[in-house]
Order: C-alpha cells, then sequence, then structure tokens
C-alpha cells in the first residue's frame, strides 16, 4: 500500500479487497500499480509529447535562434530585446489589453443579467437556453464571415438598420477607432450562452430559503438580488471572470479573419503577432519570447485569482 | 411558506407580486425574448436568405425580409464547385479521430487516476491539470516545431490528420471530468470485481463504462464541438489546401469566391453542429451546468 493510502481515514478501509490474505493482497496490489501505470500510459505520451514537452521546448526556444534547419542556437535574451524593441508589440499589447477591458465591460455583465431574467421563466425556458447558445454553435469562421457581412459599411445589415433611424453611417470595421469595439461586440455575442447556461445553473443552486427570508425581512427584489444572489454566485462569477480574461488575451480569430491587423495595426493583438512572427517571418524565437511574456502574464493574473478566492473564502 | 415547485425559487421569491410588479417582469421576460430572437435566429435567417438570393438583390434592398425570387442552385454550386462537400468531409476525419483520441485518453487517464490509483498518480495528475493554465493556443509556436519533428520518434506529423488528432488528446478538462465522475462510483463494486477475479480491462469495459454514459455524452460533445470549431491549430498544421477542413477552406475561399455562394458553404457549415446542438441540446446544456458546477 502506498504512504497516501494508508493515511486515509478510517472509512476508507472498506476499499481494500475483503480477503484476509496479505500475500494475495500484496500480489493484488503490484498487478495494480502495473495496470495503474499501463492505462496511464496513453495519457503521459500525449500529455508529454503535446503539451508537457512544448512548454519546456518553448520556453528553451525563447533563448534561441533557429531556422528549422540547422542546430538552434543559444543568443541570451536577444529575442526579448528585439521584442521590447518591436514598436509593433507595444501596439499590440495596447490593443490587446484595450481588447480585455472592452470584452469585460461588455461581455462580463451582459450574461450575468440575461441569466437572472431566464432564471425567473417558467414558460418555455427551455426555449431561451437554446436561443441563447445557438451562436456559440456556429463555427468561428462562419459567424466572424458573417458579421464582415454585417458589418459592411455601404449594404451591411448594421448600417442599413441604423440608416432607418436616422443614424449613422457608421465605419465599424475600416476605421482605426471603431474596429477592436467591432470585435469585441461579435465575440461577445458568439461567447456568451456558454457564461449564462452556467451562471443559470449556479442560480438554480442557491437555496430558494434565502430568499424568502431576505423577504420575510422586507427586502425588496433588488436588495434580494444584491444581498443575497450575487454573493452567492461569488465563486462563480470569479471563475468566470478568470476563464474570460485568460480567453480574451488570446484573442486571434477575431482579428485575423476580420482585419487581419488593421486599418492602421488597430487591431494587432498579441496572439496576432506571435502568428506573425513565427509564420510570416520565420522569427521562431522571437514568437517564443513574446508566448513567454504572454504566459507570465497569464501566471500573474491566476495567482492574482487564487490570492483573491482565499480572501473571499475567508470573510 | 412556498408550495414545493419543480422550479428553483429566485430572487422574486415568495412569487406574490402586485400586478404592477408581475406586469414589469412579463415584460421584461418578452423583451428579453424578442432580443434573445433578433440574437440568436436573426444572424441565421439573414445568411440562409443570403445564400439564396441574387447578390444584385441583398446589395439593393439589404432590409428585405423575403429573397425576391429565392434560388436554391447555389447550395449546389458551392457543394461541387468550390468543394465544400469535400472540405466538409475533411472535417469530418479531423472531428472523429480527435473525438477516439480525446475520448481514449481521458476515460483511460480517469479510470488509471480514480480507480487504480498507482504511486504518483497525484503527480501525473498534478501535472495534467496545470496545463490547463497554459492553453495550447498560446502553445501555437511550440507546438508546431514538435509536430514537425516529433520528438524520440522523430517523424514529420505537418499535413497529416495526425497532426491534429493526437494534441486533441491532451485536454486536461476532460481527463477531470472523467476522473470526477468515476470518483463517484461505489468502490466496493470495483473491489468485489477485484475479488472475483475481473480482470482490470474487464473491469473497465464491463462495469465502469456501463455506469458512465453521462460523463461520456459530456466528453464526447465537449470534444465534437471543439474540433469541429478549431481555426488556428488547422490553419498551421495543414498547409495543403485539400486536407484542410471547412473552418480554414472558408477562409481561404473568402476572399476569392462570390458572395451568394461564399454564403451558401458558409449555411452548409454552421448547419451539422446546428442541427447536432438541436438534437442534443438538453444533453449539452446539462453538460455545460455540471461542469459549471463541478468548474
Amino acid at each position: 500500500m502506498s504512504l497516501l493510502t494508508q493515511n486515509r481515514p478510517p472509512t476508507a478501509s472498506r476499499r481494500r479487497p475483503l480477503a484476509g490474505l496479505v500475500a494475495r493482497r500484496r500480489g493484488l496490489e503490484t498487478r495494480r500499480q502495473i495496470a495503474g501505470w499501463l492505462f496511464l500510459l496513453p495519457a503521459l505520451v500525449i500529455f508529454g509529447l503535446f503539451a508537457w514537452w512544448p512548454i519546456v521546448r518553448g520556453f528553451a526556444l525563447a533563448f534561441q535562434r533557429t531556422n528549422l534547419v540547422d542546430p538552434a542556437q543559444w543568443v541570451g535574451f536577444d529575442n526579448f530585446r528585439a521584442v521590447l524593441d518591436d514598436p509593433l508589440a507595444a501596439t499590440a499589447v495596447k490593443n490587446t489589453a484595450i481588447y480585455v477591458g472592452l470584452a469585460l465591460a461588455i461581455g462580463f455583465p451582459a450574461p450575468l443579467i440575461l441569466a437572472s431574467v431566464m432564471s425567473t421563466v417558467r414558460r418555455g425556458a427551455g426555449l431561451y437556453r437554446f436561443l441563447v447558445y445557438l451562436p456559440v454553435v456556429i463555427p468561428p469562421t462562419v459567424a466572424i464571415l458573417l458579421w464582415k457581412w454585417f458589418y459592411d459599411p455601404g449594404s451591411g445589415l448594421f448600417n442599413s438598420l441604423l440608416g432607418e433611424v436616422g443614424l449613422g453611417p457608421y465605419p465599424w470595421l475600416d476605421s482605426p477607432h471603431t474596429a477592436l469595439a467591432s470585435l469585441v461586440l461579435e465575440a461577445t455575442w458568439a461567447g456568451m450562452g456558454g457564461a449564462v447556461l452556467i451562471y443559470l445553473a449556479a442560480m438554480a443552486g442557491i437555496p430558494g430559503e434565502l430568499y424568502e427570508a431576505a423577504e420575510m425581512d422586507g427586502s425588496g427584489v433588488w436588495r434580494r438580488i444584491w444581498h443575497v444572489m450575487l454573493p452567492q454566485l461569488r465563486p462563480v462569477i470569479g471563475l468566470l471572470l478568470l476563464v474570460q480574461l485568460i480567453s480574451t488575451i488570446q484573442v486571434f480569430t477575431e482579428p485575423y479573419l476580420f482585419t487581419g491587423g488593421g486599418p492602421q495595426n488597430a487591431t494587432m493583438t498579441v496572439l496576432l503577432l506571435i502568428f506573425r512572427y513565427a509564420f510570416q517571418n520565420g522569427e521562431y524565437g522571437q514568437a517564443a519570447a513574446l508566448t513567454t511574456l504572454m504566459v507570465l502574464t497569464l501566471a500573474v493574473l491566476s495567482a492574482v485569482y487564487l490570492r483573491a478566492t482565499r480572501s473571499w473564502s475567508r470573510t | 411558506m412556498s408550495t414545493p415547485s419543480a422550479f428553483p425559487t429566485t430572487f422574486i421569491a415568495s412569487g406574490r407580486q402586485g400586478p404592477a410588479a408581475r406586469a414589469a417582469t412579463r415584460s421584461i421576460q418578452a423583451a428579453t425574448l424578442i432580443l434573445l430572437l433578433a440574437a440568436g435566429i436573426g444572424p441565421l435567417y439573414w445568411m440562409v436568405k443570403g445564400a439564396v438570393s441574387p447578390p444584385a438583390q441583398t446589395v439593393a434592398h439589404p432590409l428585405a425580409v423575403w429573397p425576391g425570387q429565392a434560388r436554391f442552385a447555389n447550395f449546389s454550386t458551392a457543394f461541387h464547385e468550390l468543394g465544400i462537400g469535400h472540405y466538409l468531409l475533411n472535417t469530418l476525419i479531423v472531428v472523429s479521430g480527435s473525438w477516439a483520441v480525446q475520448l481514449f485518453v481521458s476515460v483511460t487517464a480517469g479510470f488509471a487516476l480514480s480507480v487504480l490509483r498507482p504511486r504518483f498518480g497525484k503527480v501525473v495528475y498534478a501535472m495534467i491539470l496545470a496545463t490547463m493554465f497554459v492553453p495550447y493556443t498560446v502553445n501555437l509556436v511550440s507546438l508546431f516545431l514538435t509536430i514537425i519533428d516529433v520528438p524520440i520518434i522523430h517523424v514529420d506529423l505537418a499535413d497529416t490528420y495526425w497532426a491534429l488528432w493526437l494534441p486533441a488528446g491532451a485536454s486536461a478538462f476532460t481527463v477531470l471530468l472523467a476522473k470526477q465522475f468515476f470518483d463517484s462510483l461505489p468502490r466496493e463494486l470495483f473491489d468485489a470485481a477485484h475479488v472475483d477475479g475481473c480482470s482490470t480491462r474487464h473491469l473497465l469495459t464491463k462495469i465502469v463504462l456501463p455506469m458512465s454514459r453521462p460523463v461520456l455524452a459530456v466528453i464526447s460533445l465537449l470534444a465534437v464541438t471543439h474540433s469541429w470549431k478549431e481555426f488556428v491549430w488547422p490553419l498551421v498544421a495543414l498547409t495543403d489546401p485539400n486536407k484542410q477542413p471547412i473552418s480554414v477552406a472558408l477562409s481561404q475561399l473568402s476572399g476569392q469566391a462570390p458572395q451568394d455562394q461564399l454564403i451558401a458553404a458558409m449555411v452548409m457549415a454552421a448547419a451539422p453542429p446546428i442541427v447536432v446542438f438541436a438534437v442534443f441540446q438538453r444533453q449539452i446544456v446539462a453538460g455545460l451546468g455540471f461542469t459549471g458546477v463541478k468548474g
């Protein structure tokens, strides 16, 4: 038996085979160890080759220069210096930060509000859920090409609709001032459904007595939302916030397909620049250096999240 | 006190609202439904309309609700001449291989970590979970360098479907789902089977898997939807236009094909996942709730 199993509380003992034969148990135990590692083998191979190794390789690559043919050379911090000296990298970081900020401002409260309304729906709740999740199942390439057509300044759906009520025409993707916001709008539409369903599930798990007690204490609907529902949802809100941050920082498909980074680099994001370094300029080392900086940012964010949730659970 | 009902009590609490409050609730719900219809069905309807309308009409009357004279020929033109049928088949190959690898890896790893519990299994589990914090889009470049020269065996997987199938298996989240589900199964059953001389393989296939249909369904749906939507990785790993899945092919076609044919192609690319969602809606919604509560 491993140390771990021996330290388990007594209730765990029912897990052991009923037979009291020590020798037989030892034989079973060895077989279980071997079988355990055999069944872990596929995961070890797949994660080893396609998750753990690339992480290590990427970190090393950040300090190397390679053209994929000759052996790689170690170049110290040259790649980092090249990235930090690249004005485009500063633009990409700035754009990504604005994108993440906008995506939070629009995409964070919207699913929470939608889920709150949907949680009160009795008849037709399934229809609401179907509709809210429908955009999520549309492949991103299709969704983006569709919205690109809607955004068309001349004959696009959006300007035509807004024109009917005397607004616009707006340049949408064609202006450096509105391009990023246009990407966020589509991404919010495309990604919101998952968050809504997770909030709905969490809301259904809140004990109804809490609301009833608050009601008897004379608190109105808004106070029940603010003082009962939101505090109960805090762990889920925190988790979804982190997930959203991590996924929006990696935004790639939207700028790649909508604008290719333009106009005037207004939608050049960090991942798009990494892609350009590696697959257009062949600067794999620089791409890896920028990736490393990005992973560090993600790690810091996750650490902040862990600290924050720990202090929440204490209060 | 409220009467027991199938619905959980919400912030509306007892539901004893005045007529004004009830009217307000109703109108907010109705407004939300209209908004959701516009956001959910609206774009899809416009896409289908665009696919069957002559391009000149789409440009001249973008707000027309009905296509002037619907022409369904665009679908067959796109299917045959733009090669959409071929690209859809490629997607099917990508999706089924990725699904098989991901399901196999998640189930075997979950089974080993939950039921067999080998020594240092917890270390392996922690290392698997750690990869959730380094999403592979971030690892794009080094993953590409890995597949063009796989360590140890030194083969080049670029432009083969293995380059998509194998990395799909490195999905920490579905391993976590499998392990957590297996953790909830009664262990007495495994011990009894062991004592009865049941082999480990039969323990998995005859006892664990038949009880695990819900989690197998969730993992399958996650795997299929994820690989159907995948864009960046196939774009990098498959440069041969004949092998590309529909997601990548559409982006290449978008500059060249006539707009109405392109939109018809988009309809055909979106239809299969929408149909799958419509059929498996209940399982997908339950799966998401499950993952949300667990996660």
